[in-house]
């Protein structure tokens, strides 16, 4: 090992042929999928699917696929993770809205296979491979229960007679949930996997996942939301009355011991997708930034790299300030998902990467839109819509508050108990 | 590839001068800075651990070739123990390396064996002028070619070591070019100040001003011969030591301020207990960690010649400079009057926090 900075060819192969797909398929659509709010973009979805099946890659964007692909390969050092990220920031560079309704398993295919026995990812983890897009989405969100996780509501009950589990509560902000649950001609047929409790009095240790297949009984989508940007990306309220699961739709033990092992498992799946949710705003930060240069260099605005701090313009400070917020941060991704290639601890990488990148994407989209002045304010451009898509970097999968709080732990050695 | 690992030789210098970072630089840290000495034997025993030795080939005296990112993570080491005794134990490496990256063979037979093959001893640099707008690539002090000898004039200010001095490479317009130009001590024409810098910070380093009046310099004299030499290239590795010791010293306050919160209480308990505290020190780690990946990646890309390292350079020495402000502030902060008192080093910390946005030119990887 040595310090390297060398951009593997093939993730700079892969980031080429993206960029095609970003700038021919999605740039072109990003306007009217942000105005026609929960329309789907089925040429995009139909073309990565079948693209991700013709490179060998179905199952989308889940990285559990793509490291399990890369595992095999024992010459080369892995960089599974690594492409992973690249990809998520060249698509989220096209549009993160698009990016967010990439065909896969996603989330809810990342904790079968966090938590899951081999039998059940099997079962649940096949169909991402078939003809028709798949999807799949994770409901741990609630209305009283945003960070906070410990404190769900939904409950588990196991029915003894028929050896299933009745599903009760109401799960908002799954992303993808409409996709994931409700049955379209056009897709296969997807599941979501639902956090509930098994034995309120054991807090988190009595906290499990299930997989609620699409159509299941009891189980509504009632809403999608109207949001501030990633419009193309639905987001549902689901509702689960008496739904009815299969006892083996449990991911881990169906019993409740004394530790908290199914919910460190939803943590774990949060340790190893932080470092891609960054990904994904760095993508629409560098579209923003790449912009903003692009038009002051038309304006006949030149970037004086090199110079004093003193003698730049205010406006060429800002530009290289964000020049290195933008790579700084890309540098904490690609050092967070290096360390899950070789299989290092990653969580304060990870949780560092998301901390940073939750605050540059929203500094750079921001500044973008002022710099520009009412260019930047008009939906002429994409600029005002890569500013609202980049808010949300710093809230889901871990507000950038909830990341200091788990970077600030991990650094002073502390429990929750200890630093609340 | 990505990697974010040091090789074995990396880490076994890393290992060496973080031991001499705790041990000895940072014991001595507050009273260097107070009686405004470094102990000579600190330096020496520094210089003994060989980074420059180490970064200078065979046929020149030494035992390696130079890294910059070797340099990067060796500077960000000592830094960490005490700036100015990093900075001073490196002082030669600001004549040597010049050298060896732009000089003519000639140059580097001069000079390089008898200051890799010696005890540490004053070869210096001057690149800062006492101007509120100074800018490296436009210097006041001129170089003019006259007769085949080149005529000197100008002032530069900070410049280390001057006084005992061996020779000093003097930065200087030439041309509307900056070139270095090899000053012997004694030079007619040269006169080092008699009074030593009086900085905000960085007391223990003594520093002077160097007035240059008709200087006349042989032609070899120019760093890299009648062909000079691209200074961009100086100048960026200036910068990645510098945003390397800034990390260090980010980090340096950084880490006390946390060990800090961990043992002061405040209302039944440790102040890095309290949210506000704990964010802070969070958002400082996330800072360091990122510029310190900043510095890598431009210690690797002029190790690795790529077009954009000069800019990569530029961008890690602006965010890093940036970085160690904000983090040695904050440093002083989560002590609160503790941090106010010379006591503590952290104060220490935020004065020579603050110099990196204008102190370029006082080390080189």
């Amino acid at each position: 090992m040595s310090i390297e900075f060398e951009n593997p060819k093939p993730i700079v192969q892969m980031q080429t042929m993206l960029q095609s797909v970003a700038e021919n398929m999605m740039r072109p659509a990003s306007r009217e999928f942000d105005e026609c709010e929960h329309s789907i973009p089925w040429d995009y979805v139909e073309f990565m699917h079948t693209a991700m099946k013709a490179v060998g890659g179905g199952g989308g964007l889940a990285p559990v696929d793509d490291r399990t692909n890369v595992s095999t390969d024992v010459k080369r050092p892995p960089i599974g993770y690594q492409k992973l990220a690249a990809q998520i920031e060249m698509l989220a560079w096209g549009d993160v809205g698009f990016y967010l309704i990439t065909p896969g398993g996603g989330l809810g295919a990342a904790a079968v296979q966090a938590a899951g026995s081999p039998e059940q990812k099997a079962k649940f983890l096949a169909r991402f491979n078939e003809d028709k897009p798949t999807y799949a989405a994770m409901c741990m969100t609630e209305a009283g229960a945003g960070s906070d996780t410990s404190a769900i509501r939904t409950r588990a009950v196991l029915d003894e007679s028929t050896k299933e589990w009745i599903i009760n509560g109401e799960k908002i902000f799954v992303t993808g949930g409409d996709k994931s649950f409700t049955e379209y001609e056009k897709l296969g047929k997807g599941f979501i996997v639902v956090w509930a409790s098994i034995d309120p009095t054991a807090g988190r240790s009595g906290m499990r996942a299930f997989v609620v297949e699409s159509g299941t009984k009891g189980v509504s989508i009632v809403k999608l939301e109207h949001k501030l940007g990633i419009r193309a990306s639905d987001t549902a309220v689901i509702s689960l009355v008496d739904a009815r699961v299969p006892y083996d739709n449990v991911l881990g033990s169906p019993t409740v011991e004394t530790n908290t092992k199914g919910f460190k498992g939803a943590m774990a799946t949060f340790d190893a997708t932080r470092p891609l949710v960054a990904a994904s705003g760095i993508g629409v930060a560098r579209a923003a930034l790449e912009f903003l240069k692009e038009k002051l260099k038309e304006n006949g605005v030149e970037i004086r790299y090199g110079l004093p701090r003193n003698k730049l313009t205010s406006v060429e400070r800002d530009v290289i300030d964000m020049d290195i917020q933008l790579r700084s941060a890309w540098l904490m991704v690609l050092k967070a998902v290096w360390m899950a290639d070789n299989k290092k601890p990653n969580a304060l990488e990870s949780s560092m990467s998301k901390v940073r990148a939750g605050d540059i994407v929203t500094r750079i989209t921001q500044k973008a839109v002022e710099i520009m002045g009412p260019l930047g304010y008009s939906r002429e451009f994409l600029l005002e819509k890569w500013f609202r898509d980049a808010k949300i970097t710093d809230i889901y999968e871990g507000t950038g508050q909830i990341n200091r709080l788990v970077v600030a732990r991990q650094i002073l050695g502390y429990t929750g108990a200890e630093l609340r | 590839m990505y990697s974010f690992e040091p090789n074995e030789e990396q880490q076994m210098l890393i290992d060496a001068m973080g031991k001499y970072a705790v041990n000895d630089l940072r014991p001595a840290a507050h009273d260097a800075e107070e009686s405004r000495e470094l102990p000579k034997k600190l330096i020496g025993k520094g210089w003994e651990l060989g980074l420059l030795q180490a970064s200078t080939p065979e046929a020149y005296g030494g035992f390696g070739d130079r890294s910059a990112v070797t340099g990067a993570l060796a500077i960000e080491e000592m830094a960490f123990g005490d700036l100015a005794g990093a900075l001073a134990v490196m002082t030669p490496s600001l004549f040597a390396t010049p050298i060896l990256l732009a000089g003519t063979e000639a140059q580097k037979q001069e000079y390089l064996p008898k200051i890799v093959g010696g005890n540490w001893s004053p070869y210096t640099a001057a690149l800062i002028e006492f101007n509120f707008d100074f800018d490296p690539n436009a210097l006041k002090t001129s170089a003019k070619l006259s007769d085949g000898t080149y005529v000197l004039n100008g002032e530069k200010a900070f410049v280390p070591f001057a006084k005992d001095a061996e020779a000093i490479i003097v930065y200087a317009d030439l041309d509307g070019v900056t070139q270095g130009f090899i000053v012997p001590k004694n030079s007619a024409g040269l006169t080092i100040s008699a009074e030593r810098e009086k900085l905000m910070g960085l007391n223990a380093l003594p520093m002077y001003r160097v007035k240059l009046e008709d200087v006349r310099l042989p032609a070899e004299n120019r760093l890299g011969g009648e062909a000079g030499h691209d200074f961009e290239l100086i100048l960026a590795s200036m910068r990645v030591a510098s945003a390397s010791a800034a990390v260090g010293v980010a980090k340096a306050s950084f880490e006390y301020a946390k060990q800090y919160a961990k043992e002061r209480d405040a209302f039944g308990v440790k102040i890095a207990q309290k949210q506000a505290i704990a964010f802070m020190l969070a958002e400082m780690i996330t800072e360091i960690e990122s510029m310190r990946l900043m510095v890598w990646e431009a210690a690797w890309k002029l190790d690795n010649g790529k077009d954009d390292s000069a800019i990569a350079a530029y961008l890690a020495n602006t965010g890093a400079a940036d970085m160690a402000m904000m983090v040695t502030d904050r440093g002083v902060q989560i002590l609160g009057g503790h941090g106010y008192i010379r006591e503590h080093p952290v104060e220490m910390f935020l004065r020579n926090g603050r110099g990196f946005a204008m102190l370029v030119g006082l080390a080189i990887v």
